[in-house]
């Protein structure tokens, strides 16, 4: 007996361990999801499985700056769907919500490498930190050059050392995948990625909880009228439990500590991001982006550039996530930039 | 008395860890689920199946540094999350410490778990109270190293580390995280057992079941 019986975590009854989801056996979830991937964008991904790693069909690109990403699986479109021309190089899948291993970020550099070194985006949180940190060690002893940029957006974590990466990962990989596109140095395309992680914040809310399939049973269960302020992308409870309220009034909780956080002032130009975490319809998204667009522009600060749709999910939660970016012409102009991936392309 | 351990009982010892973690995967998953991610079990049985594979392929190893280098890297490359790189720098700073042949002193094998644990510590930034796992292997290592400047065998210097890893496990329900990703929710990590110290103790207490004589 490894805990004792009353900390135990309760026996979950056979009902809700019968998982309702379109899988063969639990354990080929990520590989499979793979497989159809592949089999989806033929002209545009390439894939390998021992390790894992996904890249670009064009890549090596001579004398551009590699940008590598690595994430847990179960937060699709995040990265996979990112990888192509103006974004990402090659994205690292971990298992379900568990960090790549470094031999993944050493394929990734193999494979994608052009001669300008590689940016590796990471996201803030203690294994995605480690495993990073050991691939960076590794593929500079082979003679690459690394730089990271650490991506951590979650103002519901009130020591900002400890906020998770949220949708601010989605524009980092973006603006800085288009500072790459433009054969800028390594160290430019590190600073621009840094200066997108500084100027970009999130805040999420949870209606349901989720299912890993490796489990079979939800991350925690929510009466009919709560919901759970503060959550972050793996399922988990958020900082705090609230009583259920109308979209506008969840909307705007999630807003308010980002504005302060961010310390937006009248006359700032922002891109918002309004993510589903994965069953929620694009619907109940759209309800929310409308009272975020008009709550900030009565305080006078337009958005000028926006997304609204599931780009950083967290398997099949219900929920949402804000973030804000405060933009400049320069961002500006690289979030307009061509981009073409599985998910995002124009 | 001899106070030695062998090569051959390591073995074991990871044998039989690999074990433990395999019938303990859903009990470990379960506190995962409570104040984590819900992916400790599932990932920590990736490891150990891979690192009994590796164990039963390394018929030629002679050398105690050369094998825990090898679990090392396998529990690296398979486990992922932060217990992949934690347990996987614990082995590798250990073997460092072990050097090579095929057996090793009690006092060696308590300086490896001293300097494993401090390896863990610089890489994860955790402190004791922290809630994680070393909160279950820093009593461990206090406990083995007096049990072993106090003349204790073997046997009886694991056995009282393995009690220290137990408590150090259960004291974890009362804390509040301050690390990993139960320190998301704050004081709702409290009353719970963290699932890294689980996975700790029972590396602690798979020790005491095998290197014993």
């Amino acid at each position: 007996m490894i805990a004792p019986a009353n900390h135990r975590p309760a026996d979950y009854s056979p009902k809700t361990a019968l998982q309702k989801k379109l899988i063969n056996r639990p354990r080929d979830v990520v590989t499979e999801s793979l497989e159809g991937l592949a089999l989806a964008y033929p002209n545009l991904l390439n894939i390998a499985y021992a390790p894992p790693v996904v890249w670009r069909k064009d890549a090596p690109v001579k004398g551009k700056v590699a940008l590598i990403s690595g994430s847990g699986s179960g937060h699709e479109p995040l990265n996979t769907g990112y990888v192509g021309r103006g974004m990402l190089d090659a994205a690292c899948p971990g298992g379900l919500f568990t960090s790549p291993t470094p031999d993944q970020y050493v394929a990734a550099m193999h494979a994608v490498e052009g001669g300008a070194g590689a940016l590796f985006i990471t996201k803030n949180y203690t294994g995605g930190l480690l495993n990073m940190g050991m691939a960076k060690e590794m593929a500079e002893d082979e003679g690459f050059r690394v730089q990271t940029v650490l991506v951590n957006d979650d103002v519901a974590q009130n020591d900002p050392e400890n906020r998770r990466a949220m949708g601010a990962t989605v524009l980092v990989e973006k603006i800085a995948g288009a500072a790459a596109e433009e054969s800028r140095p390594l160290d430019h395309v590190a600073a621009i990625a840094q200066q997108v992680a500084d100027q970009a914040r999130s805040m999420g809310l949870a209606l349901t909880g989720c299912t890993s399939p490796r489990i079979g049973y939800p991350t925690f269960e929510l009466p009919a009228d709560e919901f759970e302020l503060g959550v972050g992308i793996h399922g988990e409870r958020g900082r705090q439990r609230r009583m259920l309220a109308s979209a506008d009034a969840m909307t705007e909780m999630m807003l308010e500590p980002i504005i302060q956080d961010l310390g937006l002032t009248e006359g700032d130009n922002v891109l918002a991001l309004v993510s589903g975490l994965g069953a929620t319809p694009l619907q109940e998204l759209f309800i929310v982006f409308r009272h975020l667009h008009h709550s900030l522009a009565q305080r006078g600060i337009p958005v000028i550039r926006q997304l609204v749709g599931n780009y950083i999910t967290s398997l099949d939660m219900a929920g949402c996530t804000i973030t804000l970016l405060k933009l400049t012409p320069e961002l500006t102009r690289l979030w307009d930039a061509p981009v073409h991936t599985a998910a995002l392309h124009w | 008395m001899t106070r030695d351990v062998t090569l051959e009982q390591m073995q074991h010892w990871l044998l039989h860890y690999a074990d433990q973690i395999e019938q303990e995967q859903a009990t470990l998953t379960r506190l995962d689920a409570a104040i984590g991610d819900a992916d400790h079990g599932v990932n920590m049985q990736h490891g150990a199946e891979k690192m009994r594979a590796k164990i039963n392929d390394l018929t030629d190893c002679h050398d105690i540094d050369v094998f825990l280098r090898t679990i090392a890297m396998t529990l690296i490359s398979s486990i992922g999350g932060a217990a992949g790189p934690l347990y996987g720098v614990f082995f590798l700073r250990a073997s460092k410490e072990a050097g090579p042949g095929d057996v090793i002193s009690l006092d060696r094998l308590a300086q490896m778990f001293q300097v494993g644990l401090e390896s863990i510590q610089q890489r994860g930034h955790a402190r004791l109270g922290d809630k994680t796992m070393v909160d279950a292997l820093a009593p461990a290592v206090e406990a083995l190293r007096l049990a072993t400047d106090a003349g204790q065998s073997t046997t009886e210097a694991l056995a009282v580390a393995s009690e220290a890893a137990e408590a150090g496990m259960l004291a974890t329900i009362d804390m509040e995280a301050k690390k990993g990703r139960a320190s998301y929710l704050g004081p709702r990590s409290i009353g719970h057992q963290d699932p890294g110290a689980t996975s700790a103790y029972l590396l602690v207490a798979s020790a005491a079941a095998t290197l014993g004589n």
